[in-house]
C-alpha cells in the first residue's frame, strides 16, 4: 500500500451548511457615491473645477501668512507699486500689500460663499421637508408663501436689506439667505413629494417603519443629489452677490477686504494704469465663479441616472 | 375659457406678490433706526415738524403705510428727501426710458448670440465650434458683470478708444455696457438651447422629417430649433430679471443715468422715498415680465394643459 492517508477525526465531521456564505457577493459592491465619484473623476473639467476649489481654499487659510505683511498695514511710502520680489501682487493705493489683501479677500468670499450655502440649505430642507411631508393645505399655504417670497428680485432684496443692516460679514450671509433659501425648500419639496410615491418606501411604510426611518434611510439619502449640485451652484451665487454688494460699497468695510471691494477700489486706479490692481481680484474672483460652475454641472451630470453605464 | 380663467388667476398672484413686495420693503425701509432729517443741525424746531408733517413721519406707521399703498396704487411715489424739487416720478420718467434702451438692447443680443451659439454648438457637438461655444458660455458664466464692464473700459475705451464711456448721448456709448449685461444671460440662453437642441435632435419626429426627405436645413429650423425654444421661454423671465438688478451696477460703472444709478445713489443718500419707490417700480416691472412669460409660454407650447388652480 503506497500512499498513506492520514485519516483524521475531521474529514468526518458533517459539512457545514452555511447558506449565507453562497449568497455573499463575491465582487466588491459599488455603492451609489462610489459611483458617482467615478463618473466625476471621468470629467476632467469638474475635476479642474475640484482640484482649483480645494487650492483656492488651501490659499485663503495661508495665503495671508505667506509674505510677512499684514491686510490692514498702510505704507505711504510704498503706494500703488507694481508687482515686484517684495510685494507679490504690488501694493494698493494705500501701500497696502495686495497679496496678502487678496488671499485674505478670498478668505472673507469664500466663508461668505459657504456660510451662505449651508444656511440655505438647512433652512430650505426643514421648510422643504416640512411643506412635502405635512402636504395638504400647510404645503398649499407654505409653498404659496414661498412663492410669493421668491417674486421678490434676490439682489434688490440683498440690497435693500443691507442698507438697513450695518455693513459686515454676518449681516451680509443674513441679507442673503432671508431670500436664499427658497429654491432649495422648493427642490427639496419636488424631490421628497417624488421619492413619497416611490414603491420602496410606500413598502417600508407598510413594513411599519416609522417616518424617522422613512426620513434617515430613503428620503434624505435619495434626494441628497440634487441638493447637492444646489449648493454647489449657491456658493457661486453667494459669491457673486457678495461681491457686487461691495462693488457699490455696501458690503465688507475697510481694512477689511473681499474680492468685491478690491475690485471696486481697483476701479479708479485703472484709469491711471494701474491696471495689476484690478487685474488680480478680477481674475481671483472669475476662477472661483468658474471652479464652482464646473463642479455643480460635472456633478449634475455625475449623479443623472439615465447617464450610469 | 379655461385660458381666461388661468390668466386671470396668475394675474391675481403677481397682484398679490407686488402688494407683498411693497410691503416688505416698506416694513425694511421703515426699520432702519434714527430719521433722515436728524443730521442737519441748523433746523428749528418747527422746520422739522414741518418736513415730518410734509413726509407723513408725525402720523403712525399703519397710517404712513395705508397712505403709501394708496399713493403706490395711484402710481404716485412721493417727493425726494435730498433733491428739494424732484420727485420720485420725476427721477422715474427721466430714468426709465434709458435704462429700458439699454435692458432692451442687452436681451436682444443675449437672446441673438445665445441662441445662434447654443444652436452651433449642437449642430457640431464634440467638435471645435461646440467647445468655442460652450468656452465662451462658461467665461460669460463665470466673470460677473462688474468685472467684465471694468475689463470693457479698461481695454476697449481707456487703452484703445474704441468706444466712449461715462456718458450716455450717442448709440456708441451704449455699446460697452449693453455686452457687459447681455454677457450673463447670453451664456445662460447658448447652454440652455445646446441641451435642450440635443434632445430634440434625438426625438423620433426629427427621424421622420429626415427620413421624407426634408432638406437638412428644413429640418433643424422648422422642427428642431422651434421645439426646442419651449425651455428658453420658460426662463426668459427671470433673465430679464438678472438684466434688470444686474443693470444697477453697470449704470453706476458707466455712469448712465438710469434708474440703476438712482436706486444705487438712493442708497448712497439714504433717500428713503427713492429707494422705496424704485424698488417697488422695479418689483412692478418684474412681476408683470414674469406673468406674462407664463401666459405666452402656456400659449405657445400646446403640451400644457391648463388646469384651473393646481400648478
Amino acid at each position: 500500500m503506497a500512499g498513506k492517508i492520514d485519516v483524521t477525526e475531521e474529514m468526518f465531521a458533517p459539512a457545514e451548511n452555511n447558506f449565507l456564505e453562497a449568497e455573499k457577493i463575491s465582487r466588491p459592491t459599488i455603492s451609489y457615491w462610489n459611483d458617482v465619484w467615478r463618473r466625476l473623476r471621468a470629467n476632467k473639467l469638474a475635476m479642474i473645477g475640484l482640484v482649483l476649489i480645494i487650492l483656492l481654499c488651501l490659499m485663503a487659510i495661508f495665503g495671508p501668512y505667506m509674505n510677512g505683511f499684514t491686510y490692514y498695514e498702510q505704507d505711504f511710502t510704498k503706494k500703488n507699486l507694481e508687482p515686484n520680489a517684495e510685494h507679490w501682487f504690488g501694493t494698493d493705493a494705500s501701500g497696502r500689500d495686495l497679496f496678502t489683501r487678496a488671499w485674505y479677500g478670498a478668505r472673507i468670499s469664500l466663508f461668505i460663499g459657504l456660510m451662505a450655502a449651508l444656511i440655505d440649505f438647512v433652512l430650505g430642507v426643514v421648510y422643504g421637508g416640512i411643506s412635502a411631508i405635512s402636504g395638504g393645505r400647510t404645503d398649499n399655504v407654505m409653498m404659496r408663501i414661498a412663492e410669493v417670497i421668491y417674486s421678490i428680485p434676490y439682489l434688490l432684496m440683498v440690497i435693500l436689506i443691507m442698507v438697513v443692516l450695518r455693513p459686515g460679514i454676518f449681516p451680509i450671509i443674513i441679507a442673503m439667505t432671508i431670500t436664499g433659501w427658497i429654491p432649495m425648500a422648493r427642490l427639496v419639496r419636488g424631490q421628497v413629494l417624488q421619492l413619497k410615491e416611490n414603491e420602496y418606501v410606500q413598502a417600508s411604510k407598510a413594513a411599519g417603519a416609522k417616518l424617522s426611518w422613512t426620513l434617515r434611510k430613503h428620503l434624505i439619502p435619495n434626494s441628497m443629489g440634487p441638493i447637492l449640485v444646489n449648493v454647489t451652484l449657491t456658493i457661486p451665487t453667494a459669491i457673486f452677490a457678495e461681491a457686487t454688494l461691495s462693488f457699490l460699497g455696501l458690503g465688507i468695510q475697510p481694512p477689511q477686504a473681499s474680492w468685491g471691494s478690491l475690485t471696486s477700489d481697483a476701479l479708479g486706479s485703472i484709469l491711471i494704469g494701474n491696471f495689476y490692481q484690478l487685474a488680480i481680484p478680477a481674475f481671483l474672483i472669475s476662477l472661483t465663479m468658474f471652479a464652482f460652475n464646473v463642479l455643480g454641472d460635472g456633478l449634475q451630470d455625475a449623479l443623472d441616472p439615465k447617464l450610469r453605464e | 375659457m379655461i385660458m381666461i380663467r388661468y390668466i386671470l388667476h396668475r394675474f391675481m398672484w403677481a397682484i398679490i406678490t407686488l402688494w407683498a413686495t411693497i410691503t416688505i420693503t416698506f416694513i425694511i425701509m421703515h426699520s432702519i433706526p434714527g430719521d433722515p432729517f436728524a443730521k442737519e443741525g441748523t433746523m428749528t424746531e418747527s422746520m422739522y415738524e414741518n418736513l415730518q408733517r410734509y413726509y407723513n413721519l408725525d402720523k403712525p406707521k399703519i397710517v404712513q403705510y395705508v397712505i403709501y399703498l394708496k399713493q403706490v396704487a395711484l402710481l404716485d411715489f412721493g417727493p425726494s428727501i435730498k433733491s428739494k424739487t424732484l420727485t420720485v416720478n420725476d427721477y422715474i420718467e427721466k430714468g426709465f426710458p434709458v435704462s429700458f434702451h439699454l435692458g432692451a438692447q442687452a436681451m436682444i443680443i443675449a437672446i441673438f448670440f445665445g441662441l445662434i451659439l447654443g444652436v452651433i454648438a449642437s449642430l457640431y457637438r464634440n467638435r471645435w465650434p461646440d467647445y468655442t461655444s460652450m468656452i465662451i458660455a462658461i467665461i460669460g458664466i463665470s466673470v460677473p458683470s462688474f468685472v467684465l464692464a471694468t475689463l470693457l473700459i479698461n481695454f476697449l475705451a481707456v487703452k484703445w478708444s474704441f468706444f466712449p464711456v461715462a456718458t450716455w448721448k450717442s448709440w456708441s456709448h451704449t455699446v460697452l455696457p449693453s455686452i457687459a449685461l447681455a454677457m450673463m444671460p447670453l451664456a445662460y440662453i447658448a447652454r440652455l438651447m445646446r441641451t435642450s437642441m440635443i434632445e430634440v435632435l434625438n426625438q423620433d419626429y426629427i427621424l421622420t422629417a429626415k427620413a421624407k426627405g426634408l432638406r437638412k436645413n428644413a429640418v433643424i429650423i422648422k422642427h428642431a430649433i422651434r421645439n426646442a425654444l419651449m425651455p428658453v421661454v420658460t426662463v426668459l423671465g427671470i433673465l430679464t430679471a438678472n438684466v434688470v438688478t444686474g443693470s444697477f451696477v453697470i449704470e453706476h460703472i458707466f455712469g448712465i443715468p438710469g434708474i440703476g444709478e438712482m436706486f444705487v445713489k438712493g442708497i448712497m443718500n439714504r433717500d428713503y422715498p427713492v429707494i422705496l419707490g424704485s424698488t417697488v417700480f422695479y418689483s412692478a416691472i418684474l412681476i408683470f415680465l414674469i406673468f406674462i412669460v407664463d401666459v405666452v409660454y402656456t400659449w405657445i407650447d400646446p403640451r400644457i394643459k391648463v388646469t384651473g388652480a393646481s400648478k
